[in-house]
């Protein structure tokens, strides 16, 4: 009886020291704190362009006048999307200026977010799923082949400024999972996509990130030739006549 | 306490029943481990059960009689108003509900979970805090299902939350501690890391240890909605969860101190009191503060002859339950550059220390000599009434009446005291919807009377205008102009401001007491005053004409009639006495004066004295103290005093009786007897006085308004008198926060 307590208070004790080093693993791609740098201070001047200025006013407009405050996640996203896919503290003071809020309000939000960068990302900011589904299909690896081909850690910028790798929560793909989300900011807030490009192989994933740099177009959705958005592959395998409708639904047949 | 009535409740079955607790690992009471069945086994509540007093006084008021509505808590039929939350109704039951989030003066969150409770026909246990009480409701307290979701929120709690209590400075008065020892498990089944949080600069005030934080966001609620200082966030999602400030930025409130009151745990203290003592070495003495003229209830934690710190009390009328970081810190004044021992000055101008009976004898030979005319005696902004009493009498058996207290003007107009106090209270002015701000920076000159009109502009949209020099109001405000010539347009209805004054249904004016050194403050009072009377501002059920006190000596001076007889008394003086007066202008005075200084700091009026009497600082005397809405209050001695030093009013009965002018009292009830001829609200304490006769017996007055703009009466919040000029904190924090 006394044995076997002690045994599975070892257990216990063992369990505490075999930690992986990354305890929490975070989403986001910074400190939930600021640290000035010369890229990222509140000195530097910071304003909507003369086209999102328009655009401002039209998602401004969605909102009664006196809550203007709910604009601020698609006004950081267009901030975010303005400035090379991350957002620089002046940035959100920026923000926190057009809706009159405290500042402090608006990076309330921006932290709690982890789709907003407060730190540099590269143009194309290649986001790898880590949800179950896509982790049990193998997304690590996927996440581990990027890494390597690019030879960065998450979440950092390749030497070229081209593409950073980060981790997000699951979108809704897990039928085609694994999959990776692109968020092309090469264009500004003009040219702004984010694909989801599915069904991908470690060996495709290096492909895209070549077809990326070779600006080249590719279709987004599957990257499995056999299958058609989220059908199975080699066509259907079931329900392969037309489906009978339920025979209250038959009205004929009453 | 009722937390600790419920600790004990709460532990007791657990004594009967340790036969198990050796053989497991993870202990949970076992009545716990099966909530529902148990619940349904307990006999129905005995309907015999002994009455219970509302926790902490709680007292309910019915604003509309027929929105009383009844609930049962425990079994108990409680009658509240409709809108109660279900934990204040527990309140009033007598039962006290544990929390950490809820803050009766902060806005709801309800993310603690802490409060839960069970209610009848509700499938989950509800927190309270938030949860509307409906008519009917049966709340259940004490029960198995809500001892256990208290159980398992604390364990959560507790899971990222260091055991450091024993270096923990808020070791011992800390809610989390006593709620779980209280409400906890005695162990938690969480084996992971803790995280780790990095720690925050707010200033030279607060120090952080962020780990501690549970998350509760007391001190952001507190920071946005009373301090108004858009600061502090909750930043990050998750276990990453923090406070914060993202850029780094320290806290610039005048308040900021009591965030260190309101965090429920060890992650926000005090930092000049950290490491310093333990909460329960301290002897508390409750007394009132004397750093402004509000008169803020305060509580003096002293060990031996050291005052450690100072926490507020409450006091819904004046404080409510903040203080000023000036209140708070400037403690550590009190303990450098006193003066301990009578001094008197050599030919070669250093000082040297005498014995009192040389130093009276010194001082009385003088003060003889001098032609009475040649006499003047000056009170200090911190002197209570007692001393300004027997230093009037002094004087006036001296044969002189040139005696005042600093900061009321060389003309000061003791007649009608609703000309110098606020007239409105200051709980008072949170009815009012327009307010008048006139020469007065209320955020430097009053903190805790800018919080209730931060308070008051919060709850019912009131319009502040200020008319005075360009300052920081942490409210919304229209700075209508800088001088005279804007009360002028006010008086003859020209301004655009007028129509919203007239319009308001309580209008409030706050004239500030800096006005009181202009030469042409008579002429301004009235216009103040007819402005009040176009307006509508006095009314018979509403007197919103108020004036804002700089000192917490003025208002008592001004009831005892210190009033000097010549305006120019300072230019042909021989015998100055100077009692803690250190911002009075001397540089008229002549070089053969004899200045007597009596004070507890060697401070600005040290540099000119001739000799020096050693007295007590408020910390270390009883005194009565009249605050700016006119409530007399007492302080209480806390600490023996400094070295030879003596109480203000003893050191004066006993130079009279040196001098041969014996003053008829040697005793704190004698003096008081005394003041009762001369002003009997002084002896009322804990209450205020109103005023009887408003502005409309006043005389005319003739004389015209000059133009020059209206000067900030505060230039430093932090350094206004002896006590906080000495203090390094006070320093530190003129140095970090003002800086623009």
């Amino acid at each position: 009886m006394l044995a076997r307590l002690a045994a599975k208070r070892l257990l216990e004790i063992r369990q505490v020291f075999r930690q992986s080093p990354q305890a929490s693993r975070s989403f986001s791609t910074a400190l939930n704190y600021h640290i000035d740098s010369p890229d990222n201070n509140p000195d530097l001047p910071w304003e909507f362009s003369e086209g999102n200025k328009a655009k401002v006013k039209e998602i401004l407009s969605h909102y009664p006048s006196n809550y203007k405050q709910s604009a601020v996640i698609p006004l950081l996203d267009l901030a975010q999307q303005q400035h090379g896919g991350w957002l620089p503290v002046s940035a959100m003071n920026a923000v926190a200026k057009v809706i009159d809020v405290a500042p402090i309000r608006v990076y309330e939000v921006s932290t709690f977010y982890s789709m907003f960068n407060r730190s540099k990302v590269g143009k194309y900011h290649l986001l790898v799923c880590g949800t179950t589904p896509c982790m049990i299909r193998g997304s690590r690896e996927i996440e581990d082949a990027l890494l390597k081909h690019l030879g960065v850690k998450r979440n950092e910028v390749t030497k070229d400024g081209l593409f950073s790798v980060g981790e997000m929560e699951c979108m809704g793909c897990c039928v085609n999972a694994p999959m990776i989300t692109v968020a092309d900011y090469s264009n500004g807030s003009e040219g702004y996509t984010y694909n989801y490009y599915e069904d991908v192989t470690p060996k495709r994933v290096v492909e895209i990130v070549e077809m990326l740099r070779r600006g080249e177009k590719l279709p987004p959705g599957t990257q499995n030739p056999h299958r058609i958005k989220c059908g199975p592959e080699g066509g259907n395998t079931t329900l392969l006549s037309e489906p009978k409708p339920p025979s209250c639904r038959d009205l004929d047949a009453c | 306490m009722g937390l600790g009535l419920l600790a004990s409740r709460a532990m007791r079955p657990l004594r009967n029943s340790h036969s198990s607790v050796f053989l497991r690992t993870i202990v949970s009471k076992p009545e716990l481990q099966s909530a529902e069945s148990s619940a349904a086994a307990q006999a129905p509540p005995e309907p015999d059960l002994p009455p219970r007093t509302p926790v902490g006084g709680a007292r309910i008021h019915f604003p509309n009689p027929e929105d009383a509505i009844e609930v049962f808590v425990d079994g108990y039929p409680v009658k509240i108003p409709k809108g109660m939350t279900v934990l204040q109704a527990c309140e009033v039951a007598g039962v006290d509900i544990p929390r950490f989030c809820y803050h009766s003066r902060l806005s709801i969150a309800g993310n603690c979970r802490m409060c839960l409770v069970e209610v009848e026909k509700s499938p989950k246990p509800v927190a309270s805090c938030a949860m509307p009480a409906l008519p009917g409701m049966k709340i259940k307290t004490d029960t198995p299902v809500a001892k256990k979701a208290r159980e398992g929120v604390m364990e959560f709690l507790l899971m990222n939350h260091p055991l450091d209590c024993p270096i923990c400075d808020q070791g011992g008065e800390c809610d989390l501690q006593d709620q779980s020892m209280a409400f906890g498990s005695d162990r938690g089944r969480f084996t992971e890391m803790k995280r780790s949080v990095v720690d925050k600069n707010l200033g030279p005030l607060v120090k952080t240890v962020m780990t501690r934080c549970i998350q509760c966001t007391r001190c952001v609620r507190f920071a946005t909605e009373v301090a108004g200082v858009q600061d502090l966030g909750m930043l990050g999602r998750g276990s990453g969860e923090e406070i914060g400030t993202y850029v780094e930025k320290l806290m610039t409130s005048e308040l900021s101190g009591n965030v260190i009151d309101i965090c429920p745990v060890g992650a926000l203290t005090s930092k000049p009191f950290a490491f310093k003592a333990r909460n329960w070495e301290l002897k508390g003495t409750e007394t009132i503060d004397v750093t402004d003229a509000v008169g803020s209830n305060i509580r003096i934690d002293s060990r031996g002859p050291e005052v450690m710190r100072i926490v507020p009390r409450l006091n819904e009328d004046i404080n409510e339950e903040w203080i000023s970081d000036k209140t708070r810190f400037c403690y550590d004044g009190l303990k450098r550059q006193r003066l301990n021992d009578p001094m008197i000055r050599d030919a070669d101008g250093r000082f040297k220390a005498v014995t009192w009976r040389d130093a009276l004898a010194v001082v009385a030979e003088v003060a003889l000599q001098a032609k009475p005319e040649e006499i003047v005696g000056i009170a200090g902004r911190l002197s209570d009434a007692e001393s300004m009493m027997a230093l009037k009498d002094l004087l006036n058996r001296m044969g002189s009446n040139n005696v005042w207290c600093e900061g009321t003007g060389t003309q000061p107009s003791a007649d009608l005291r609703s000309g110098y106090i606020m007239n409105t209270t200051i709980s008072g002015l949170e009815k009012a919807d327009v307010f008048l701000l006139i020469g007065t920076q209320p955020r430097v000159e009053a903190a805790m009377v800018n919080a209730r009109i931060r308070k008051t502009v919060r709850a019912n949209n009131a319009k502040v205008a200020y008319i005075g020099p360009a300052t920081d109001f942490n409210y919304d405000h229209q700075h209508l102009g800088t001088g005279p010539e804007t009360l002028t347009e006010l008086a003859e209805g020209r301004h655009p401001f007028c129509s919203a004054i007239s319009n308001a249904k309580n209008p409030v004016i706050i004239v500030g007491a800096g006005l009181f050194e202009r030469e042409d403050k008579d002429a301004i009072f009235a216009t103040v005053e007819a402005i009040a009377k176009k307006h509508n501002v006095i009314r018979p059920d509403w007197n919103g004409l108020n004036v804002l006190l700089l000192n917490a000596a003025q208002a008592a001076a001004l009831d005892l009639g210190l009033v000097p007889e010549s305006t120019n008394s300072i230019e042909s003086a021989k015998f100055v006495y100077l009692m803690g007066a250190d911002d009075v202008n001397l540089d008229k005075l002549p070089n053969d004066a004899f200045v007597v200084y009596q004070g507890h700091h060697g401070d600005r009026g040290v540099y000119r004295a001739n000799i020096i009497l050693p007295a007590s600082a408020f910390s270390e005397k009883e005194g009565t103290y009249v605050n700016t809405e006119g409530c007399t209050q007492q302080t209480l001695p806390a600490v023996p005093t400094v070295g030879d030093a003596r109480d203000d009013w003893k050191i004066i009965r006993a130079l009279s009786e040196v001098a041969g002018l014996t003053l008829p009292y040697d005793s704190v009830g004698g003096i008081r007897t005394r003041i009762r001829t001369v002003a009997p609200n002084l002896l009322n304490v804990d209450e205020r006085e109103p005023a009887t006769f408003g502005p409309s017996v006043k005389p005319e007055v003739t004389g015209k308004m000059d133009t020059t703009p209206f000067k900030s009466a505060v230039e430093n919040f932090y350094m206004t008198d002896s006590i906080t000029r000495a203090s390094k904190i006070m320093a530190q924090c003129s140095a970090m926060l003002l800086k623009k």
